[in-house]
């Protein structure tokens, strides 16, 4: 005789208790936490190490880079002026919070401030796994186009920050910026919104801010 | 290509409930899955039939509930199916809606012999 047992359990429920543990390592640690996430080549290495490179004389800052090959990433936020750790996911295409909470114990989490994940590049599947961090921060830019929010829905819903990058690429692209940012209005209103270019400087400053205000928060 | 992660917590979730009520086998599984939810069904399937062998739910059938987004319009109260191009509201081009299906994923229901 078979019976029906009702489950109702979301499926990725060990994943978000596992990313609530790394929340209260990082609390009771004292420091905040990102995750970054974007598609490859938006410029997520370019934004850390630029605010690395800006934050260190000021804050401890940590960075914890997720990519399926290489070192590269964590090289340059090492060079940057961060304490750098390489997660390799031979192949995986996100981090999820078991990956995330190893490589934890290589970082002396009470001696930061800022904790910087960076995430495998690309737009869905990151979007799935919850990894424990405070905020989540989409880098979006210029030569990707302004369809992005609209093919994307899942992770523009679920991010609490966008970085535009590469602005200075505006006069060289098709680029519909009230177009992109009706987008991103509609899946996430309220997000924080920062426009800058990392190969200019410009625009930095209000993410930066954005930044420090939030490790204050944490600390 | 993250459905073999989707998949090994598919196979826990179901376990665990099957034993918690002392179930011998898992013959079938309930999932609704939005069409939101960045997750494809046939990848499921696939690694599905790998890693539930030599387990309590070997050989059960996974069945899928797909639900559409749906999206409601906040100024204009217009319901709507989106696409790339009418996420905004096609009726007053309002940005402010609310999704109202469309990003579930969860296990609804297992059926088990015991």
């Amino acid at each position: 005789m078979t019976v029906r047992i009702p489950v109702v359990e979301k499926i990725l429920s060990a994943n978000d208790r596992l990313a609530q543990e790394n929340r209260t390592r990082f609390d009771s640690a004292g420091l905040f936490a990102i995750n970054i996430m974007a598609s490859p080549g938006a410029g997520k290495t370019s934004l850390i190490e630029k605010t690395v490179f800006a934050l260190k004389d000021r804050l401890r800052i940590g960075m914890i880079n997720g990519d399926i090959a290489t070192s590269f990433d964590a090289d340059r936020a090492a060079a940057a002026g961060a304490i750098a750790v390489q997660i390799n996911t031979g192949g995986d295409c996100h981090l999820d919070a078991v990956m995330l909470q190893s490589a934890l114990p290589r970082l002396d989490l009470a001696n930061l401030d800022l904790l910087i994940v960076e995430n495998v590049g690309n737009l869905v599947c990151p979007a799935e796994f919850q990894l424990g961090t405070h905020k989540s921060v989409l880098v979006a830019s210029i030569p990707e186009g302004d369809d992005k929010p609209y093919k994307y829905p899942g992770m523009y819903r679920g991010v609490d920050a966008v970085v535009i990058n590469k602005m200075d690429l505006l006069p060289y692209v098709s680029f519909r910026v009230d177009f992109f940012k009706k987008g991103i209005e509609a899946l996430n209103p309220g997000v924080s919104q920062f426009e800058l270019s990392c190969r200019t400087g410009e625009g930095l400053d209000a993410w930066l801010d954005w930044l420090l205000e939030n490790v204050k928060k944490h600390a | 290509m993250h459905e073999l992660a989707v998949t090994q917590s598919i196979l826990e979730i179901a376990v665990r409930h099957a034993e918690g009520q002392k179930a011998r086998r898992i013959t079938d599984l309930f999932i609704v899955m939005g069409e939101w939810s960045s997750t494809v069904d046939d990848s499921i399937q696939f690694y599905w039939d790998m890693i539930s062998d030599g387990t309590i739910a070997r050989g059960a059938t996974l069945h899928f509930k797909r639900i559409p987004v749906e999206i409601m319009c906040i100024s204009c109260g217009h319901t709507y199916k989106p696409n790339s191009r009418e996420l905004l509201c096609p009726n007053c081009s309002s940005t402010k809606i609310k999704v109202k299906t469309g990003e579930e994923f969860y296990l609804e229901a297992i059926e088990v012999e015991s």
